[in-house]
């Protein structure tokens, strides 16, 4: 399957001779290296990401990682300093600026973690920002955001402004603005961040809603683990630039790649996480327990069982019977484990 | 025989400075010498031009160099004059147009529109009702055409640097280079006494002619909008500006459905600004024929006539109240409405 979006051997410095200072990277040289003996900031270095159609990839790190820089040059509103970035097998460096403007219209929406909504235009106005910049007629347009305002629960707040409106409400104006437009992808910068933590339950919920109705690419950019594990089919772990991980968060959970990574999954809840389909074994007996979903969280599983750590249970995936899980080994899997290092292995 | 002698016949120049030596005009220290009798030359005289020329023909004195200033200035004038009249001709045809309407109009319906149009821009009963009186008040002393001559001025002015400014106030914020070049020059013209603008327009222009006064108004009141536009559209919210660019829209797009918009409070008040400044300004044109109020208290100076000055000086003030007022009006009106919470 062709990925969707395509993100190959990407590279950007921050920097007057960016281009010239590619190889320097390439060879080695650290980000606080390239700042002390060339002045310049490195913001991403070999970034290999395929991200899948109808799947919504999560970019994690920490403040200053490069999450915001990455999200930026899929529409190209950062020029890297080299690598590609194919779009429907399409590489959006060899566009010209009108048909940039077209990408940008057609295939990509984007929301952002401030809202960025026009403070003159009414919530009704916003929503169908997008579709009067591509020249949509105007009664489409005007139904169309209705629709859309309508599904992120917005009826009657049409000839609102966005100051009268509180963030949880704004960030929903910024959504149905992003998917009147009506993109194929949608890229989301910290959408939830700052938004109070039940609003942004609220939020997650809505979208992963959303997500299941229309299939979209999202990418999907948070500084918060729980999200990410939360809505993420495919995670991506970027550190001072780098993917340090990438993969299903499940794995990633299980099998930490670096210590950064381990402190990161360290304080979450494993149970309310991880799935029994990431846990369970090969068939090998026949007497059961009971029955569970392969879907199914492990915190259900121990609920299920009430505790009892002596069961096992066969485990299905409401077409056929895919495993077994023993409550042993699951309790096992709460326990973090350490990523393999130098350090540990020494 | 003069102080600096000795320094040109040590430094050889004395045969070049004594070369063609005729009896030159006289500097203006032998004419007070002259004329004062007994003025006792100072031993060390400061080496200006006139001191040195009276050691070395060859030196121009000070007076030259102001009259080649003018020859210069006089012998371009006639290009300058090409270039600059039929671009200014419409300002012209604008101020005698607006006058005209202005005196013409009678007061009965130039009140009311007068009264509507300032309900219209600031949406407030008191400050219409503020207005009403002031109009009023003016017919009752007198003074009603005055008025309305430095309104109409005010108008034509205020109007077309806007229309000038906005441009290139734009043109900066789009341009780093345009900003560097443009910035020293709106410097200039803010630091320039007002007086000093009017010596080259007397020298160009005709004072039978509007344009002068108008020139002269624009070029002063033009510098807040331009500076005040710039900054509008350099501090609009960046958040919202990459979102412009995120959903595709073109630079005239953004400009017109971002930027403006968003800039539009800080050029609103760069406006309200410029038009206190094109009233400051109209009152010193007086001087170069600009009608009005100006006049009046030109006149209250010249022959010290103290009333006359004093009434014309606080129209000027109620006039600069009411447009201040009424465009401070404007200016709250859009904030509140993007604010509301
Ligand atoms: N225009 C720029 N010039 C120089 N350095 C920059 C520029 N933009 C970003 N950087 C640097 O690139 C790095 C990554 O920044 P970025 O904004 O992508 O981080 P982030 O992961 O989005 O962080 P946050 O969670 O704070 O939004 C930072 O070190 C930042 O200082
Ligand atoms: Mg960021």
């Amino acid at each position: 399957m062709t990925p969707k979006v395509a993100i190959r051997a990407l590279y950007k410095i921050f920097g007057p001779r960016d281009r010239a200072m590619v190889p320097l990277v390439q060879g080695g040289m650290t980000k606080s290296e390239l700042l002390d003996q060339q002045g310049h900031v490195l913001g991403l270095q070999n970034i290999n990401v395929d991200m899948q159609a109808a799947e919504i990839t999560v970019i994690m790190g920490l403040s200053g990682s490069g999450k915001s820089t990455l999200i930026r040059h899929l529409n190209r509103l950062i020029e890297p300093s080299a690598g590609e970035i194919l779009i429907d097998g399409e590489d959006v460096m060899k566009l010209g600026q009108a048909e940039l403007r077209a990408i940008r219209q057609k295939k990509m929406s984007m929301v952002f973690q401030k809202f960025a909504l026009l403070p003159h235009k009414t919530v009704q106005q916003n929503a169908e920002m997008p579709l009067s910049v591509q020249g949509v007629d105007a009664a489409q347009q005007i139904s169309e955001a209705r629709k859309w305002l309508a599904r992120v629960g917005l009826d009657g707040f049409e000839d609102r402004f966005p100051a009268q409106l509180s963030g949880g409400m704004q960030q929903r104006v910024g959504i149905a603005r992003a998917l009147a437009a009506n993109t194929d992808i949608m890229l989301m910068d910290e959408a939830f961040s700052a938004l109070d933590p039940l609003i942004r339950t609220d939020m997650q919920g809505l979208l992963l809603e959303l997500q299941a109705e229309l299939q979209k690419t999202v990418v999907f950019i948070t500084h918060d683990l729980d999200e990410a594990l939360k809505i993420a089919d495919h995670l991506v772990i970027l550190k001072d630039g780098a993917i340090i991980q990438q993969g299903d968060p499940q794995t990633i959970l299980l099998a930490p790649a670096d210590p950064y990574i381990e402190a990161f999954v360290g304080d979450i809840n494993r149970a309310r996480v991880l799935r029994v389909r990431s846990v369970m074994t090969a068939l090998s007996q026949d007497r059961f327990d009971g029955e569970i979903s392969a879907d199914s969280t492990l915190e259900a599983l121990i609920q299920q069982a009430e505790g009892d750590t002596t069961q096992t249970y066969r485990v299905s995936d409401g077409r056929a019977v895919v495993g077994q899980i023993a409550m042993k080994d699951l309790v096992k899997a709460l326990v973090p484990r350490p990523a393999i290092t130098e350090d540990q292995t020494r | 025989m003069a102080g600096y002698d000795g320094v040109f016949d040590t430094l050889g120049l004395r045969d070049w400075c004594d070369q063609d030596k005729t009896d030159a005009p006289m500097s203006m220290a032998q004419l007070l010498a002259q004329s004062g009798g007994a003025t006792e030359k100072a031993p060390l005289p400061f080496p200006s031009l006139d001191a040195l020329h009276d050691s070395c023909a060859r030196i121009a004195q000070t007076r030259d160099v102001t009259q080649g200033l003018e020859d210069g200035f006089l012998s371009i004038r006639p290009e300058l004059k090409l270039v600059l009249d039929p671009i200014t001709q419409p300002l012209s045809w604008l101020l005698d147009g607006a006058l005209f309407l202005f005196e013409t109009t009678p007061w009965w319906l130039m009140i009311p529109l007068l009264v509507i149009i300032a309900y219209v821009v600031s949406r407030s009963r008191p400050v219409t009702g503020f207005v009403a009186l002031v109009l009023l008040f003016f017919g009752l002393i007198d003074h009603y055409e005055v008025a309305m001559q430095t309104l109409a001025i005010v108008f034509v002015c205020t109007g077309l640097s806007v229309l000038l400014g906005v441009p290139i106030g734009i043109a900066m914020s789009k341009s780093d280079t345009a900003q560097r070049m443009i910035v020293p020059i709106l410097d200039l013209l803010q630091t320039l006494p007002t007086f000093v603008y009017l010596i080259p327009l007397i020298f160009l222009f005709s004072v039978t002619e509007s344009k002068i006064y108008g020139i002269a108004v624009i070029v002063y009141a033009i510098v807040p909008v331009i500076r005040l536009t710039d900054l509008g559209i350099r501090l609009v919210d960046q958040d919202v500006v990459e979102a412009a660019n995120a959903f595709g829209m073109t630079p005239g797009q953004k400009l017109t459905r971002v930027e403006l918009p968003l800039a539009l409070p800080n050029i609103m008040a760069g406006v309200n600004q410029t038009i206190m400044m094109s009233l400051a300004m109209v009152v010193i044109a007086s001087m170069i024929s600009a009608p009005g109020l100006g006049v009046l208290v030109l006149r209250g100076i010249r022959s010290l006539d103290l009333g006359v000055g004093i009434v014309a000086g606080l129209g000027i003030v109620l006039l600069a109240v009411i447009l201040d007022r009424v465009s401070k009006a404007a200016l709250a009106r859009i904030d509140t409405h993007r604010n509301e919470q």
